[in-house]
């Protein structure tokens, strides 16, 4: 045989090897079915033909999944062991067998539903007036935008950044100098509380630092401490950015509300 | 003398840190219900596992428990403190529901079937079954649109779960309400009957 035609050969017993694992493992089958020393050994038959790097991934891949297998096959023998294990013809001749409402009866004896509650606050209804209030009828929101012609002119880099069109530093360089001033707000405290920190003396200078540092805790710049009892907000620098994959923590979005109200109070209680 | 008004003291820290765990454990703050042992902690401090066993006494009385569901799924014998704060403590029912209570729960006899065989199913197969698999299986004594409403209605509460190769799994919910083991025992016993 041409090494030519049993290197296609081996390529096609690779990947009958991988298709083979991985319905193992996709269909629950019993992984004992697989022969994994016969597997192994067609592997190490065909691996000194292996010269191109193609190749020898394929190779790998063959090698992990078996591993993947020999894996399934542990699990297998403790799941045996253990009390919950039943045969799966045996349950699905049994469900086959009880009628539905039999099978309703067992579970009803087993099942102790959780207990939860949904209610609204006195405050949550206090909020929610509030916001109806102050919110404009929608012909008013969502009127279009009226067109006021003007003659051509050149604008210039100053209008473009008075219009946020432009950004007067680079967004990421932005983000730096708000963490540099967070951590030095922090001190040795290590937090600082959150209005104390997005706070300024316009409310529109106070939104937009509050939409920065939503990037900064986006970013891994730094996370918040939220005490719901208390009612309390924290902001914590880190000394390094963490990236979001290495975050331990499951990522969550929380809705802070700034709003004019809110930063009036805010401004009061600092004594402005 | 000097110790009456000391366990008053004590008695009186403990109620308001009942208090205070009963609302957390009650109410719904996140997308899922329950509290994390970690939320306890900074709540009421490091003693929350004996604020939480103060109030798993009370609520015997009313035939409910706080259930402990720890990440590892099989509950240690002696869990470390880390174990704690990573488990999620819920309010179940400690007794069972009676047939005639099937309705508070607010679903159909043969939706408490659909949801008994789904997780006896996916338990026989050690935690995961292909959905058409299931599907098949309740298609027997089902109609096809019950089926399809119900599964993923079980998705949606957290019963079951499904990944993108169409795999059914036990979700957080069957964890935390259903005695797997009890189940299978159950079932078993239930062929001598039928």
């Amino acid at each position: 045989m041409s090494i030519k035609k049993r290197r296609s050969l081996g390529r096609e017993e690779l990947k009958r090897i991988i298709d083979l694992c991985r319905s193992v493992d996709i269909k629950g089958l019993n992984p004992f079915l697989v022969d994994v020393e016969d597997l192994v050994t067609i592997i190490k038959e065909y691996f000194p033909d292996w010269k191109e790097t193609w190749d020898l991934c394929l190779d790998a891949e063959a090698l992990n999944e078996i591993a993947s297998v020999v894996n399934l096959q542990s699990e297998w023998v403790k799941h045996r062991a253990t009390s919950l294990y039943m045969d799966p013809f045996l349950i699905e001749e049994k469900l086959h067998i009880l009628k539905a409402e039999n099978i309703a009866q067992i579970f009803l004896k087993i099942w102790h539903p959780l207990i939860e509650f949904e209610q609204i606050s006195i405050h949550s209804i206090g909020e929610a007036t509030k916001y109806w209030k102050s919110l404009l009828p929608l012909d008013e929101r969502w009127q279009e935008t009226s067109i006021v012609e003007r003659e051509l002119e050149r604008a210039t880099r100053k209008d473009l950044i008075e219009q946020k069109i432009l950004a007067e530093e680079s967004f990421s360089a932005e983000l730096e100098s708000l963490w540099e001033e967070l951590k030095h707000k922090v001190g040795n405290y290590g937090k600082v509380r959150y209005w104390d920190f997005i706070g300024a003396d316009t409310y529109q200078e106070t939104v937009m630092r509050a939409y920065l540092t939503s990037f900064l805790i986006t970013y891994g710049y730094a996370t918040l401490e939220i005490y719901p009892l208390e009612e309390e907000i924290f902001i914590k620098p880190f000394e390094k950015p963490i990236p979001i994959q290495k975050m331990k923590q499951q990522l969550a979005s929380f809705p802070i509300s700034i709003s004019l109200e809110e930063w009036v109070r805010w401004r009061e209680n600092q004594g402005a | 003398m000097e110790r009456k008004p000391r366990s008053l003291k004590r008695k009186t820290y403990y109620a308001m840190k009942m208090k205070r765990a009963v609302h957390l454990l009650f109410y719904k703050r996140h997308s899922k219900p329950g509290v994390k042992g970690w939320e306890l902690r900074r709540a009421l401090g490091p003693d929350y596992p004996k604020v939480i066993s103060l109030i798993d006494d009370y609520l015997e009385k009313l035939d409910l428990k706080v259930n402990t569901i720890f990440e590892e799924g099989t509950p240690p014998e002696k869990p470390t403190r880390e174990q704690l704060d990573k488990a999620r403590f819920y309010v179940t029912l400690r007794g069972s529901l009676t047939p005639k209570e099937e309705k508070l729960v607010g679903l159909r006899i043969d939706d408490i079937a659909i949801l008994a065989i789904s997780i006896a199913y996916i338990i026989s197969k050690r935690g995961k079954a292909p959905r058409k698999d299931l599907e098949d299986l309740l298609r027997k004594k089902m109609p096809g649109w019950r089926v399809d409403l119900n599964i993923n209605r079980y998705i949606r509460s957290g019963y079951l779960s499904e990944d993108e190769n169409g795999q059914l799994y036990l979700d957080w919910r069957t964890r935390a309400e259903v005695d797997q083991k009890a189940l299978i025992n159950l079932l078993l016993e239930s062929e001598v009957l039928s």
